[in-house]
């Protein structure tokens, strides 16, 4: 079974997330900003992550840069699931090494969709 | 809807546009009439189709072909048959037409435009092995409220989510408030027409592609053999189809046959024999 780590500081996004992936089959741990991520990650890196940008603590893309940088931090496919719509900041993302870009509101299809173009479905 | 305005107007639909309306389809005929008819300021749905039949009215018989389509498409879809595109189709298509460096594509169910700039973005991707090529796409739908929403290349949020690389959409998609507008290197790749599936094809020339995806689904058997024979008749002897998950070719026509472990794509049989191996 596929692991997935769901991050973001919404415990009610948290859940409608690990509904939608729960459905695909995936185990799902939550951590609700980067620095928690960041440790998840290191105790057992996830195959997939779906990370929001703006949270406390450390953002979705200060944990990217880190995870990235992490002895074993390239390997999980990484989703970036936020409100933030703007070119740079979808740039910066995939720059930083992100895998694929939800901009939200999400739904099922849309997660579906995503998961298979990054080979996680 | 009373039962005779219901045979007139399933018989209307089949005659003008091949779709096959069963008696299971009057909620989705009422459903999709109930706008229109507050659209054309008449109180029901008998009466709108009371003026169907008494008016020939051309805009009111667009409005009606328009509102029983269904338009559903996304970028990419279906993953597949983009990649066998790019990997098999084009790499032959750049070594048999290398000397006149061009070939023609036809999206013969274009709807609001995802599937032809779908093949715009791949081969505008691939345009270094194009340098000098001239590539066109055609377009075509029936509907007109698809085909200019398919010009002009404005999508939602939730339409750019569904099968669009985010990469490509970075590349080739402007923001424009809350929707997405695609590059006009993009758009002006792509040739749009209206027309009709039922109609003559001999004026839209020859194509080495076709793709006739969840089109024919749509239609009866009889309908679908003559569209798939008559594109047979445009296409070269190593011309390529592709068809929806839901289609074959299997039991329809002759002039097709599936291209061996390629599901959804076929190749035209020549009259009388095999299709050219390929
Ligand atoms: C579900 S869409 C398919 C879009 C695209 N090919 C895809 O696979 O995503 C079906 C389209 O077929 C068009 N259509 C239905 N009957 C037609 C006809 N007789 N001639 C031309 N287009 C027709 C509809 O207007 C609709 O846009």
């Amino acid at each position: 079974m596929k692991s997935f780590l769901v991050v973001d500081d919404s415990r009610v996004i948290r859940n409608v997330a690990r509904r939608i992936l729960e459905a695909f089959g995936f185990k799902i741990e939550e951590a609700a900003d980067g620095q928690l991520a960041l440790e998840a990650c290191k105790r057992a890196m996830p195959d997939g992550i779906l990370l929001d940008w703006n949270m406390p603590v450390m953002n979705g893309i200060e944990f990217l840069r880190a995870l990235r940088a992490t002895p074993g931090g390239n390997a999980p496919i990484v989703l970036f699931c936020t409100t933030e719509t703007d070119m740079t900041k979808i740039q910066q993302a995939i720059e930083a090494g992100a895998n694929e870009y939800i901009m939200k509101p999400f739904d099922s299809e849309i997660v579906e969709s995503k998961l298979t173009q990054v080979g996680l479905l | 809807m009373k039962p005779d305005d219901f045979a007139y107007f399933t018989k209307y639909i089949y005659d003008q546009t091949g779709l096959v309306l069963g008696p299971d389809k009057m909620y989705l005929i009422e459903s999709r009439l109930a706008p229109l008819a507050r659209k054309w300021n008449v109180a029901t749905i008998d009466l709108l189709v009371g003026q169907l039949r008494s008016a020939r009215d051309p805009a009111l018989q667009r409005d009606v072909v328009d509102a029983m389509m269904t338009n559903e498409s996304f970028f990419f879809r279906d993953g597949k048959p983009f990649d066998q595109f790019r990997q098999l189709i084009l790499p032959a298509l750049l070594q048999s037409r290398a000397a006149k460096k061009s070939f023609r594509i036809w999206c013969a169910a274009a709807s609001t435009g995802q599937e032809p700039y779908t093949l715009a973005m791949i081969l505008k991707e691939e345009a270094a092995k194009l340098a000098g090529w001239r590539v066109d796409i055609v377009g075509t739908d029936i509907s007109h409220e698809a085909l200019e929403r398919a010009k002009a290349g404005i999508y939602t949020q939730f339409e750019v989510q569904r099968g669009l690389p985010i990469t490509l959409l970075v590349k080739y998609f402007k923001q424009q408030g809350d929707k997405w507008g695609i590059a006009p290197e993009i758009r002006s790749a792509v040739q749009y027409r209206s027309f009709n599936l039922l109609s003559e094809f001999a004026s839209l020339g020859a194509f080495d592609v076709i793709f006739c995806r969840n089109v024919l689904i749509y239609f009866d058997q009889k309908t679908k053999g003559q569209i798939l024979d008559r594109m047979a008749k445009l296409m070269p002897a190593d011309g390529v189809l592709y068809l929806g998950g839901a289609e074959t070719v299997l039991g329809v026509t002759e002039r097709f046959q599936p291209m061996p472990g390629q599901r959804g794509i076929y190749q035209v049989v020549a009259p009388g024999g095999a299709a050219k191996a390929g």
